[in-house]
């Protein structure tokens, strides 16, 4: 080498580049960490109950002398506590959205945009503490029946912090909506409300797609308000019984677990995480095809 | 007729449902801190809970909390710029970006209850932390690592390009334009991505829950990172669910919506100034 300073700041330039490079790719190596993970600690109970045993069989007594694990009734109060928040939250959620992205004036706009960020910002925790207190006793006075620790409390805490995330997902694809389309159809005669649901919104129904869809992966992967309201017995779901969701099913028995019981919670979270999953990849798609 | 019933309709229910939303968090707001500020104590905020005397005070959960925010920070601050350097000044393969952008989004998308379950097997286990704050700081490390990586992704993005030619033609080395022309440019990346990190730290729970345990010892930093304890939030759920002590219970879901609206507040404020140093320039 004949300029040994050019040389110095060659090999300096390859180690900076090996450093952001390596820097890159840490969040796959967090991805795969997580998954290697989850599958190795998940297969074992898995294997010993048998896959089908697990996940169709109805009775989940992991601690009685004779132990049955079987899930079908976490993976039904998961899927019903979900399509329920989405049934009761994406209407409010997608008219507020309607509302904040056309026809809002300036300043409510402001306000409103606040308090839905606020929403946002609630610990899951503090949602349970409100829904303990209020709901809870509510639902029980409302219903007489003699505990409102229930699916249908789980449902109204999850479609309530559901909320925010369909809101902005929402305005954010209402916007991006080109002023065009909607100026052609009011020039056509069609008054303001009716171009917002008759053009903007068909525009936009890969993003709101996509914000139901973020919808249903916050709501499945609650754990701790849901573990508040809810009861907590493995039950098969009813809409007013006491019942477990796959996330609170890993952690109300982590920290006494033991043996294959412990195994078989590794188990519940990477069916969990294969929803999670699924459900990432839907997002994707409908992301990707709004964007276009 | 008909369409004019349905226009009124239709916007009526625009209306309704934003109302509806602001009432409810109105409603939270107000409930919260009716129940909550009377039960906040000088004590409530100075003293450990003891057991001799049957006084339950949160000064531990506190410094727990400000312990695990500042942690993970230190961890997820170069990760998540030098990712986000990597991906807009380095990355040429099209294909990698488009795969580590995939792990960021998949990232974000994992429940804070399976971040709990691999931080416990990963650092508390194989990596033989035990239960302790630095365990439970690390897990909140990957939760947070595409936040902040997005944020000052979007903020190197506004660096116009003709800076870095700039930079180029006077012959500076691309570890010297990063250096004093892209880094520069990407703080408010990095303030935002702090401020939205510290509002989902304080909220979490479930991740902690399994990492970080919930003991209330008063600790200093260094000590206390390497034994278990509870944050604010975990704290509130242990007194509720598990003792039963609502009054604390309420005390402290009041400061966390205190600390929500502060942190809410201050990053809307920072988008403000960020915005207008932007537009100015």
């Amino acid at each position: 080498m004949k300029n040994p300073q050019a040389f110095e700041q060659k090999l300096i330039e390859t180690i900076i580049y090996i450093v952001f490079l390596f820097l890159g790719l840490v969040t796959v190596g967090f991805v795969l960490l997580i998954t290697v993970y989850l599958v190795i600690a998940g297969i074992p109970a898995i294997r010993e109950i048998g896959i089908l045993n697990f996940l169709f069989n109805t009775k989940w007594a992991s601690t009685a002398s004779e132990p049955s694990f079987g899930i079908l009734p976490f993976i039904l109060t998961s899927v019903y506590g979900t399509a329920g928040a989405i049934v009761l939250g994406v209407p409010v959620g997608f008219l507020t959205s309607v509302y904040l992205a056309k026809l809002a004036p300036e300043k409510i706009r402001t306000i409103v945009s606040g308090a839905v960020s606020l929403l946002a910002g609630i610990p899951s925790v503090v949602y349970g503490l409100v829904g303990m207190m209020v709901l809870v006793p509510g639902i029980r006075k409302l219903f007489h029946i003699p505990d409102g620790a229930s699916l249908f409390a789980a449902i109204i805490v999850l479609a309530i912090m559901i909320l925010p995330s369909i809101i902005n997902v929402s305005i954010t694809a209402l916007e991006a909506v080109p002023r065009e389309y909607e100026d052609a159809s009011l020039a056509l005669g069609a008054t303001p409300v009716e171009t917002y649901f008759r053009v903007s919104v068909p525009a936009a129904k890969s993003g709101i797609a996509a914000a139901v869809v973020l919808g249903v992966g916050r709501a499945i992967g609650e754990a701790m308000a849901v573990m508040m309201v809810s009861g907590n017995a493995p039950n098969m779901p009813e809409l007013f019984g006491s019942v477990r969701f796959l996330t609170t099913a890993v952690a109300s028995e982590m920290s006494y677990s033991s043996g294959l019981q412990r195994q078989a919670l590794f188990s519940i979270a990477l069916v969990l995480f294969l929803f999670i999953m699924l459900i990432n990849a839907a997002l994707n798609f409908f992301l990707k095809r709004s964007k276009e | 007729m008909k369409r004019k019933i349905k226009i009124a309709l239709l916007r009526s229910l625009c209306i309704i449902s934003a109302t509806f939303t602001c009432a409810l968090v109105l409603f939270l707001t107000v409930y919260i801190l009716a129940k909550g500020v009377p039960n906040i104590s000088w004590q409530l905020l100075s003293e450990k809970p003891s057991y001799l005397s049957g006084k339950i005070g949160i000064l531990p959960d506190i410094l727990n909390t400000v312990y695990i925010i500042v942690a993970a920070l230190i961890f997820v601050l170069p990760l998540g710029v030098g990712a986000a350097v990597y991906l807009t000044e380095y990355a040429k393969n099209k294909r990698l970006v488009a795969v580590i952008e995939y792990a960021a989004e998949t990232l974000s998308g994992i429940p804070s209850i399976i971040y709990g379950l691999v931080g416990m097997l990963f650092f508390c286990q194989f990596l033989g932390m035990q239960t302790s704050l630095l365990a439970g700081a690390l897990t909140l490390v990957i939760m947070n690592l595409p936040t902040v990586m997005r944020t000052t992704q979007e903020s190197l993005k506004t660096v116009p390009q003709s800076y870095r030619e700039g930079a180029f033609g006077l012959g500076a080395g691309k570890w010297r334009v990063i250096r004093t022309v892209v880094l520069p440019g990407c703080i408010d990346g990095v303030i935002t991505g702090c401020i939205l990190s510290v509002g989902r730290i304080l909220g979490e729970s479930a991740a902690l829950l399994f990492t970080a345990g919930f003991a209330h010892t008063l600790n200093g930093f260094f000590s206390g990172l390497g034994s278990a304890g509870a944050t604010l939030t975990v704290s509130l759920y242990v007194y509720a669910k598990e003792q039963g002590e609502f009054g604390v219970a309420f005390a402290i879901a009041a400061i966390m919506m205190v600390l929500t609206l502060m942190v809410n507040l201050l990053a809307m404020l920072v988008g403000r100034a960020f915005k207008r140093r932007r537009n100015y320039e």
